[in-house]
């Protein structure tokens, strides 16, 4: 028996049967003598496949290379950026190490020749006067040799030279010693200046240790400037393996702050409905949500211009390269602002926890429950103020990550894009493949169905072959 | 030109802005609970008290609430008890609050039983409030058994418009002939479910009164 929707002949099995063996050979002669126009087909087809996967593939790793290229020209470039702004900070510091601290070095050096010549006059006023020499001691000799034993009167004139003598020793003596004295005193007076000079010179030698650091540093930089310039393999890694830190770190700080933002937002979003109506929406937002959210954005820009204004971060070049005035004029105008907002968070956060407390009152009274006011309530209201006014000056910070995030996010999306490209560029090429075996396993699985018609023909060519060869032989 | 061109994206969004400003309405709710003072049913307004709390807890401002009364006649503005539309201050709006909930409770302490129960009049009159308040969601909360009894020649067998209006029944009572033949409770709510819906709105029944939470939910 045959299935019903094989029964083309209704009632007659053997027709249906014999129109359906006929349909499958004129089916395979059809593929048979179709067969070199076919397979020309698939190939075409293939290989048509292959061809456009592969010139696609081509395009996609010319644009990966383009990509690298701009990649390593963008990376080098903000490397260069980076380190030049490190040597410019660092000469900073050499110039207001320099201005403090070598600036007063002529009246440091005036100082120390003072000094100096303080001590040297010390030095001279105490050093040793010789005494006199003894003119007379010729004349003590002379009166030495007088025989004393006749006269009496000489003895007595001997004894008078004597007793001067002893008694201008005396004086001498004490002249001497308080000379000495006085060479001492000066001497113990030169110790101040010395430790002054002493201290002078130590603090002469920190001032030029410290420059010497510096000046390492700046070596240190102007290597990396010269390796980045130079455009060397091992600065483009550095700079890479760099901004995907600075990604991550900067990414994670970012979450960090967007929770802050998030509690800041809780804290205002509620008393807002009291400003703006809690009744109110834009689109599919209640107005006082959006109101609450343009504060905080409005800080976080606050906080953006601020950081500009001190040139802690370089997102908005028209900022820092303002003139000075204006710069800090800017300065104070943003800084006032937030400290208005940070007020007005302050106070809006006072006015959530008034309504909170409203709120439960209404509750514990629908409930008609007893109305309890919680104990110590001013510590939760103290502390959403001191919150709601620091959140906004801390949400300023977010100036930092998120120059780093945006400065690398141009990296690390340059290299996913690069990734990306060469996995593309590979499957492209993969699928070009994969078509042509597949057009190669159609041509066979062609003739796999047509075996039968093929080895006929096979052997219909083989037997002329044959009779060929035969009468050849008989022939020779 | 330049200028010009900068000045008209800028005008639309305005425009987009305070368009949309003036949507509030289509996110308000409007709740109009018909309270069934009618017969033994009186009993049950204590429960009634707790929905309408809940309802007070839920509402924010902007939003509507209105509760009347199913009498011998009951569409008629003498029947409704309290309404309020909330400030947009939510300080004000719960000060509203504390008043409405006086008055319901005056109410329910000083109700007596009405001789018939007109159910379509306070649904015709429910129907006519939430309309007038413009909510986007409007919802009305029948507190009742859904057995209409109405006075010779009061014509109430015609199809009420309530499109978009959401129909709650709530703690809809067994009576002591459905018990004998549960058929007729079935054929009650059948009957109301098919005269809402057939005026565009839609019918729901919630006896389980622990499961407020999704009463105003379409």
């Amino acid at each position: 028996m045959i299935p019903n929707y094989l029964m083309i002949v209704p009632e007659s099995v053997g027709l249906s049967v014999l129109i359906i063996i006929g349909g499958i050979i004129c089916v395979f002669l059809l593929l048979y003598f179709g067969r070199i126009p076919a397979h020309r087909a698939i190939k075409t087809i293939s290989y048509s496949v292959r061809n456009g996967m592969r010139m696609t593939a081509k395009s996609v790793l010319l644009a990966e290379k383009w990509l690298v290229q701009r990649n390593r020209e963008v990376l080098l470039a903000a490397g260069k950026e980076a380190v030049e702004r490190t040597i410019e900070r660092e000469f900073h510091r050499v110039n207001s190490v320099v201005k403090r601290d070598l600036s007063g070095y002529p009246e440091l050096q005036r100082m120390i020749a003072d000094q100096i010549v303080n001590i040297e006059e010390d030095y001279r006023e105490s050093s040793e006067v010789l005494p006199p020499a003894p003119d007379w001691v010729k004349a003590v000799d002379a009166v030495a040799k007088i025989s004393t034993r006749s006269d009496s009167t000489i003895v007595r004139i001997l004894e008078s030279i004597h007793k001067t003598v002893n008694d201008q020793f005396k004086a001498a003596m004490q002249a001497y010693r308080q000379s000495m004295t006085e060479r001492h005193g000066l001497l113990s007076k030169m110790t101040p200046y010395w430790r002054k000079l002493a201290a002078t010179l130590e603090k002469v030698g920190r001032t030029i240790t410290g420059l010497q650091e510096r000046a390492t540093v700046i070596d240190k930089k102007m290597e990396e400037y010269e390796a980045i310039r130079s455009g060397a393999d091992e600065a483009e890694r550095v700079l890479t393996s760099s901004s995907l830190t600075q990604f991550f770190i900067s990414g994670f700080v970012l979450l960090i702050a967007t929770g802050g933002a998030i509690i800041n937002f809780n804290l205002i979003a509620l008393p807002m409905s009291e400003m703006v109506g809690g009744g109110s929406y834009i689109g599919a937002f209640q107005t006082s949500h959006v109101a609450a959210l343009v504060i905080i954005l409005v800080e976080l820009a606050m906080g953006l211009y601020l950081m500009e204004s001190l040139r802690i971060t370089k997102l908005f070049p028209i900022i820092g390269s303002m003139d000075d005035k204006l710069r800090i004029k800017m300065l104070w105008i943003t800084f006032l602002i937030l400290l208005i907002l940070a007020g007005v968070e302050s106070a809006l956060a006072f006015m959530r926890d008034m309504i909170a407390m409203d709120m439960q009152a209404l509750r514990q009274t629908l409930a008609n429950s007893e109305v309890i006011r919680p104990a110590n309530s001013w510590i939760p209201t103290v502390g959403q103020m001191v919150m709601g006014f620091i959140l906004p000056f801390a949400l300023t910070f977010v100036a930092i990550p998120l120059e780093s995030f945006i400065h690398s996010f141009r990296t690390v999306m340059g290299v996913v894009l690069v990734l990306v490209l060469r996995w593309l560029a590979f499957i492209l090429r993969l699928i070009g493949n994969i078509v042509l075996n597949l057009g190669n396993l159609t041509i066979n699985l062609y003739d796999f169905l047509i075996v039968p018609f093929l080895w006929i023909e096979n052997l219909m060519q083989k037997k002329p072959k044959a009779e060929k060869l035969h009468s050849q032989e008989e022939s020779a | 030109m330049k200028k010009r061109l900068f000045i008209i994206p800028l005008l639309l969004l305005f425009a987009v802005t305070f368009s949309s400003c003036s949507e509030s309405g289509s996110h308000s709710r409007g709740v109009y609970m018909l309270l069934d003072t009618s017969g033994t049913y009186a009993q049950e307004l204590g429960k009634a008290q707790s929905i309408i709390n809940y309802l007070l807890g839920t509402l924010n401002p902007g939003d509507s609430l209105a509760v009347g009364r199913i009498d011998t006649a009951s569409f008629s503005e003498k029947d409704i008890v309290a309404k309020v539309t909330f400030d947009n201050r939510p300080s004000v709006a719960n000060g509203q609050k504390r008043s409405f909930k006086e008055k319901i409770d005056q109410f329910v302490a000083s109700v007596k039983p009405s001789q018939y129960t007109d159910i379509a009049g306070g649904v015709l009159q429910a129907v006519e409030y939430l309309n007038e308040t413009g909510a986007g969601n409007k919802h009305i909360l029948i507190f009742s058994d859904l057995e209409q009894d109405l006075v010779k020649g009061y014509v109430r067998d015609f199809t009420i418009q309530m499109d978009g209006i959401d129909v709650v029944a709530l703690n809809v009572t067994k009576l002591r002939s459905d018990n004998v033949d549960p058929r007729k409770y079935l054929e009650r709510l059948d009957e109301w479910k098919g005269r809402v819906e057939k005026g565009g709105g839609s019918f729901r029944v919630i006896n389980d009164l622990e499961r407020l939470d999704a009463l105003l939910t379409n």
